[in-house]
């Protein structure tokens, strides 16, 4: 049996990884990808936390995060190839329109 | 209807507006499309045909041009139309009002009060004020002189103004004047009377200013009616205090608790003092006294039938009949009866002594105005006033004419207004000599005329009245010397002697047409008969003019007694004066204004060297006098500098310093805020997802921080 400690930390680690994607890249794709790193840690935490407790809840959570997650791929990759037609980057630092 | 002819009261005023909205749409949709032709501009103001106007009136240029001098030698149309409109409009305003003061002559003496609400103007609360008229025998005196007078000026006007190309124009400013005098006489109330005060005003602005294009006459209607303003400020603050005090601001109300609320101590004599003396004020804007008088002179700048109507016989007489109709007040407060007295007096010999050397012949009218209205203050101020309208209505009459005759010498001669360049106009424009002639003598008070009756009327009054002082009798005796003096040196330089004319003017002279010669005619007459309705009792007369005027006065006069009472003088003082006394200082004052037209006989026809050596023999006195005293100067020097320093003071230390100052020091601070703030929003996204992750790290730690420590 694994400490569940180590499933948090797992978790953890991954979401630090996406989270230091999402900051530090510039690439949109990889931010997206680090964006799905990041759910997906944060799944790990909703499982090990369901499966040491014994309760669904948790597993029924993953899979919620799984599909809004799916979802948000979709339009992710919708919109950043309209981004893409439109300023031919996908460069996030070349997309600074978004300011007053 | 029960009141019969009175129920169409209100057509004296609603008439000549009839004719303001006839002839403005005549001005304006005729008159001005044809000058702005001729002077080559576009018509303003135009909607989409702007351009098409625009272009044809440049293509068919030479052929318009054609079209209106060809037009030059048959009236226009619309000018016809103009010249019938306008003094018809006025003369069935005259025949209504006589109608009317007939009829209310037929009621018995108490009744003669007529009042015609038309419909409630201003309602708030227990303020009320309506559009009503009164005709009692005060406004009907005043009423039938307007009209009489003005429909008269209006036919001269058609004769005078025949070359003026904004002919329409001129008589929509001429019909609204009258609107607005007729609204002021005919109020029933003291906000109406002042919006008619207000509306002759505007008027004689717009007159003045006729020909705009000349600075002077722009200048002269700005300087009348800002001068105006300081008097119109006392009058409405006059009007606030007489509702704070009775709660209403129409006259039979005002009038009727006068009595109750001085006996109840609500109206003491210091308030009543404060209420006349802003009333009166008013009264010396509107009427050209001292100190506000320096307008009128300059208000000659304006046509002369203008100077005859609004600045000698209707809108100058404004601020007396106002004093007159507010006399109960003015008899409550002995301190303000003096005051008027003495201004009066004042006023009347100082502007007299002006004419003396004035050589502009429509100066010398407006300076005599002056000095002829200061009678009718004297009047009023010694408590006699019937005598002060009396001589109001003569002086409407041949002062009027004096104005008409001198437009119709100026347009004899083209244009010419120096007294120094007539001379032997007697034989060239013989009914113009003829009638002013009449008119110097009854502004002389040559007794049988009707200058004389009012005239010493009031120089009586201020002699016996209770309110009267011999000192006054003096000054205002010297004045008719005085003023018999320079009229007569007018009719000299004018009329007789050698021609002194410009050889290309003597060309042209020539008597002017009917239109003009007529009134003159008619107001001559009138100059002659119209003092004998007052003929007072000692000279066998029955003193008419007073028994109709006694109902506004008599109950005044039974509360002045009252007042009075508590002076020195009894109210009966004058009783006592035997009547030999009156027709010995009669004669006296005649004497006076002998020795007047003798002295300028002797000056202006015997030894016509004599003026000129006099005026190098003392000529500081003759400067000062010649220069009007430096009046002009004084006032240049002393208020509008001080107002205008202020003023660029105001503007420089307050307005750009400390208002401009605030409002750019806000603003300045928010945009360096602002400027701070913009940099948190790089539009880098990553900065964006940066300051998210912050965020909720801290609000992450602060929860566990807070759940840790607890």
């Amino acid at each position: 049996m694994v400490e569940p400690s180590a499933y948090l930390l797992l978790s953890a680690i991954l979401f630090g990884i996406g989270v230091v994607g999402v900051v530090a890249r510039k690439n949109v794709l990889i931010i997206l990808m680090s964006v799905e790193l990041m759910l997906n840690g944060v799944n790990v935490a909703f499982v090990s936390a369901g499966s040491y407790l014994g309760d669904a809840t948790g597993g029924v959570f993953a899979f919620m995060v799984m599909t809004v997650a799916a979802a948000e791929a979709a339009v992710g990759l919708a919109l950043l190839i309209a981004l893409y037609r439109l300023k031919e980057t996908i460069d996030i630092t070349e997309l600074r329109i978004l300011k007053w | 209807m029960v009141n019969g002819i009175l129920d169409s009261l209100w057509l004296v005023p609603a008439l000549p507006l009839l004719g303001v909205v006839l002839n403005g749409a005549i001005a304006l949709f005729a008159e001005r499309p044809l000058l702005l032709k001729q002077a080559g501009l576009p018509l303003a103001g135009g909607h989409g045909s702007h351009d098409v106007a625009h272009g044809a009136s440049s293509a068919s240029g030479g052929h318009g041009h054609g079209d209106t001098t060809g037009g030059h030698h048959e009236t226009p149309f619309y000018r016809k139309l103009v010249a019938l409109i306008a003094p018809g409009v006025i003369g069935a305003a005259f025949v209504v009002a006589l109608l009317c003061v007939l009829s209310l002559a037929a009621r018995p003496a108490e009744g003669r009060t007529f009042v015609q609400i038309l419909f409630p103007w201003i309602q708030a609360g227990s303020f009320l004020a309506p559009v009503g008229f009164q005709l009692d025998p005060l406004s009907a005196v005043m009423a039938l002189v307007v009209t009489g007078v003005g429909f008269l000026i209006h036919v001269y006007s058609v004769g005078y103004m025949s070359h003026e190309p904004a002919f329409a124009r001129y008589f929509v400013y001429l019909n609204l004047f009258m609107f607005a005098m007729l609204t002021l006489v005919l109020a029933n109330n003291y906000l109406l009377m002042f919006v008619g005060w207000e509306g002759v005003g505007l008027c004689s602005y717009l007159l003045i200013g006729f020909w705009y294009e000349k600075q002077s006459a722009a200048d002269a209607g700005k300087k009348a009616f800002i001068v105006n303003r300081i008097g119109d400020f006392g009058f409405i603050l006059a009007v606030f205090l007489i509702f704070w005090t009775f709660g209403t601001v129409s006259y039979t109300e005002v009038f009727a608790k006068v009595p109750l609320l001085s006996h109840s101590g609500v109206l003491t004599t210091g308030l009543a003092t404060a209420i006349t003396l802003l009333l009166f004020l008013g009264a010396t804007g509107k009427s050209a006294q001292i100190p506000l008088y320096i307008w009128l002179p300059d208000a000659m700048e304006g046509p002369t039938p203008v100077s005859a109507l609004i600045h000698a016989a209707t809108m100058v007489t404004a601020g007396v009949y106002m004093v007159a109709r507010s006399s109960a007040l003015f008899l409550l407060a002995p301190d303000t009866m003096m005051v008027v007295a003495v201004i009066g007096a004042a006023t009347a010999i100082f502007s007299a002594t002006i004419g003396i050397c004035q050589t502009d012949i429509k100066r010398v009218l407006a300076y005599s105005t002056v000095s002829q209205l200061g009678y009718m203050f004297l009047a009023c101020g010694v408590g006699a006033f019937t005598a002060g309208i009396f001589h109001l209505m003569t002086h409407a009459f041949f002062k009027a004419l004096l104005f008409l005759g001198s437009g119709s010498v100026i347009h004899a001669l083209s244009g010419e207004q120096d007294m120094r360049k007539m001379g032997g106009l007697r034989k060239y424009i013989p009914i113009t000599y003829f009638t002013m002639f009449v008119a110097t003598l009854a502004i002389a008070g040559i007794p049988g005329l009707s200058g004389f009756f009012s005239k010493d009327e009031i120089l009586w009054q201020s002699f016996s009245s209770s309110h009267g002082s011999p000192v006054l009798w003096v000054i205002a005796a010297a004045a008719a010397g005085i003023t018999a003096f320079y009229m007569f040196r007018l009719v000299f330089l004018t009329f007789y002697g050698e021609s002194r004319m410009d050889p290309e003017v003597e060309k042209h002279v020539h008597e002017s047409p009917w239109t003009m010669t007529l009134p003159l005619s008619i107001l001559a007459v009138l100059s002659v008969i119209g003092g004998w309705v007052g003929i007072p009792a000692v000279l066998g007369g029955s003193n008419l003019f007073e028994h109709w005027l006694a109902p506004v006065f008599q109950p005044v006069a039974a509360a002045g007694a009252h007042a009075a009472a508590a002076g020195a003088h009894g109210a009966e003082g004058a009783a006592h004066h035997p009547a030999a006394l009156e027709i010995g200082l009669m004669a006296l004052s005649v004497g006076i204004a002998l020795c007047g037209i003798g002295l300028a006989y002797f000056l202006y026809r015997v030894r016509t060297g004599k003026p000129e050596e006099i005026a190098k023999r003392w000529p500081t006195l003759y400067d000062v006098v010649f220069h009007k005293y430096y009046i002009d100067e004084i006032y240049e020097w002393a208020v509008v500098q001080r107002i205008v320093s202020g003023s660029v003071w105001l503007w420089e230390m307050f307005d750009a310093l400390f208002v401009d100052g605030l409002v750019n020091g806000i603003a300045d601070i928010v945009r360096a805020a602002g400027d701070r703030v913009r940099r948190l929003q790089g539009g880098v996204v990553g900065g964006y997802a940066f300051s998210l992750l912050a965020g909720a790290v801290f609000l992450l730690g602060y929860i566990l921080y807070w759940s840790v420590v607890q």
